[in-house]
């Protein structure tokens, strides 16, 4: 990366790893993943269970939880190694200019506390204010993110809300302070379509509004798609691949990417579902060389054996593959296939 | 005609009372309409799926027609009998004659399989309920069972929580099998599932049906599988069926001011395509207390007057697509 480019960089991970030592083994959940985001961007972070996503979050964010330990790596935040940050250092981080919204609202807000106190407590954390200060930041925060009578909802709890209602309010206290980074893990997955739809373009509405960078964790390749502008695939703890998100679903360039989008359904054609065969791999022993090789139908011998690097095969298009060139593009391969 | 079909829905009715947390006596002070007066039927070998939002009754149908539970009112044909009397009044062994010819797959295969038995047992559980199998054939049927779906013989010795999500899954699908059912509702079977396995056990269940014969009630709010897998499909909101069509035509033509925003709100893998903004404003309302009149009249974008005052019914607008609404 040149310097010129190095000033628009928010976020950079450099050759992450992050083990889990359990009592069965090391869990090898993210290994050396490296990607980064620029300001004001929205960056996809695909994969299936397993890959590695959320655990690349919660290091970024430090929280990884026991036994899990970030062993290698870095992460640059606007231009400094999260990773050398006291603990003190990073709690002024979290929330204030890192932020995150979990899947499930149910069990990410508080049950025993109302509303206005969970939000009360992300903003005084950082900020001294007064409390009339406070109250009319809370208003506004709920009206923002769509939540209608909000004098009167703030002092309801958790579960006076649906399920919608209380991902609005996690959008709510982690837009709270107004954080430049946002990390969405999975935000609709818990939700139904037509609310889905509300959400995620409530998020995109204030992304912009705040001038914010967005982080979008999911499996849903369709809320990659309507979401982002550039994506990262993870498999098994590694990238498979990163690229801008029209370039990845028109040349895919990973096998896996690839089937990945010929196995999802679509709603606009119907077509045959080709199959990715065999199960997501264990981490404790990952298949050795590419971790993709097992359920690959390109594999050769020399992918058992070698880890492919991430190379750079087209202008911001990177690929991890040894036999990348082998995949035909649109056309011919099977995820145009519309009958 | 009548032969053709092998499951008839009649005004089918479930209320559920809602009581007060009184002391000594419960009181009742309402009822959820969970359906509330749908009619279907579902052919011989056909893929009938019901799609819409949680809530909206889906899973409650599903549970009248395998009579886990007793509808309010409404009458369910199997094979042109009457089964809602028949369950009413039958034996035991009249009950267990119905029961073999439907079969239910759960959406979670983690919580649908007893974590103490081993797929064997699991599988031949069946065996020793309907007592179809002669005890020297169990072996050989599970054996054929697990191949079947898509596994090997030595995994009969293992326990479920040895078995991935969608190995678990194939494991539920074999037990339903086990009594060579000819229905089977499938309650979203691939949605807790990872995207590269949900195409395996759709591609499986599609299969399964060309080469058993089977009929499915396939129940899902992930329209893109419906799109795959079904044949007709209806959609449901807040107990009652607003339209019902072929599959292709319900997705390329859809008529119900519902059925439009839910296809807009489904995200499309292709960033090329920009999803239309129909976004519907707020949410399902309380079935406690339904909105009079059409019930999706607070949320839609073109409700009228008359859509306040009077109650839609399904009829037939053109040749096998049926809609409720005044004014599509």
């Amino acid at each position: 990366m040149g310097e010129s480019k190095m000033e628009e960089m928010l976020l950079e991970v450099n050759g992450l790893k992050t083990y889990f030592f359990t009592e069965a083994g090391v869990v090898k959940a993210v290994d050396s993943v490296s990607f980064n985001l620029k300001k004001g961007e929205s960056l996809g972070l695909v994969g299936e269970s397993g890959s590695g996503k959320t655990v690349t979050a919660l290091s970024v964010l430090r929280i990884v939880p026991k036994p899990g330990k970030t062993i290698e790596g870095t992460i640059k935040f606007n231009g400094e190694n999260l990773l050398e940050k006291s603990e003190k250092e990073m709690q002024a981080i979290r929330g204030n200019q890192i932020a995150i919204i979990f899947q499930d609202p149910s069990s990410s807000l508080n049950p025993v506390f109302n509303i206005e106190t969970q939000l009360k407590d992300v903003l005084l954390a950082h900020t001294p204010m007064s409390k009339e200060d406070c109250t009319k930041k809370i208003i506004e925060l709920l009206s923002v993110v769509g939540i209608p009578e909000a004098e009167t909802r703030m002092h309801e709890y958790p579960h006076m809300f649906s399920c919608g209602m209380k991902q609005r309010v996690a959008i709510a206290r982690a837009l709270a302070l107004e954080p430049t980074l946002l990390f969405a893990d999975e935000p609709t997955t818990a939700l139904d379509v037509t609310i889905q739809a509300q959400v995620l373009d409530l998020l995109d509405d204030l992304k912009r509004k705040l001038g914010m960078s967005l982080v979008m964790i999911t499996h849903d390749m369709g809320v990659i798609a309507k979401m982002t502008n550039r994506v990262v695939v993870l498999y098994a703890g590694n990238v498979c691949e990163i690229a801008r998100t029209l370039d990845l679903y028109e040349k895919p360039k990973h096998p896996y990417t690839e089937a990945l989008l010929a196995a999802v359904p679509r709603l606009d054609i119907r077509k045959t579902l080709r199959v990715i065969p065999g199960n997501i791999p264990n981490l404790i022993e990952p298949p050795s060389g590419c971790r993709f090789h097992p359920r690959c139908k390109y594999a050769q011998k020399h992918c058992e054996e070698a880890v492919p690097m991430l190379e750079e095969v087209e202008p911001e298009h990177f690929v991890a593959c040894h036999e990348w060139r082998k995949i035909k593009l649109k056309g011919e391969s099977g995820n145009s296939g519309g009958r | 005609m009548a032969d053709a079909n092998l499951i008839e829905v009649k005004s089918l009715v479930k209320y559920f009372p809602v009581y007060s947390r009184g002391v000594l006596l419960k009181k009742e002070v309402g009822k959820v309409h969970a359906v509330d007066g749908i009619s279907f039927d579902i052919k011989r070998q056909e893929t009938f799926a019901l799609v819409g939002e949680s809530g909206c009754g889906k899973t409650t149908t599903a549970r009248l027609i395998l009579n886990l539970i007793e509808p309010t009112s409404g009458e369910i044909f199997f094979e042109g009998e009457n089964i809602v009397e028949k369950f009413q009044s039958a034996g035991k062994q009249e009950k267990l004659r119905l029961r073999r010819k439907m079969q239910l797959i759960f959406q979670n295969p983690y919580g649908s399989l007893d974590p103490r038995m081993t797929v064997y047992d699991i599988i031949s559980e069946p065996f020793v309920i309907h007592k179809h199998v002669a005890k020297e054939k169990w072996k050989e049927r599970v054996y054929d069972l697990l191949r079947l779906v898509g596994l090997e013989e030595y995994h009969a010795e293992r326990y479920p929580h040895e078995f991935s999500g969608g190995q678990r899954q194939r494991i539920c699908i074999a037990r339903a099998l086990a009594v060579e059912p000819e229905f089977i509702v499938a309650d979203e079977p691939v949605s807790s599932l990872d995207v590269s396995i949900r195409a395996q056990i759709l591609n499986l269940l599609g299969e399964l049906q060309k080469t058993m014969g089977l009929s499915y009630l396939y129940i899902s709010h992930d329209l893109s599988s419906v799109r795959q897998i079904s044949q007709r499909v209806g959609v449901m909101y807040l107990g009652k069926l607003v339209e019902q069509a072929d599959t292709d035509e319900l997705f390329d033509d859809p008529l119900h001011p519902y059925t439009r925003a839910l296809i807009e709100a489904v995200p499309i893998p292709d960033p090329k395509k920009k999803t239309l903004k129909i976004v519907l404003r707020g949410e399902v309302p309380s079935p406690i207390n339904p909105p009079r009149g059409c019930r999706f009249h607070p949320r839609c974008p073109r409700a009228q007057k008359e859509c306040h005052e009077k109650e839609t019914e399904l009829a037939e607008v053109k040749k096998g697509h049926f809609l409720s609404c005044f004014y599509a």
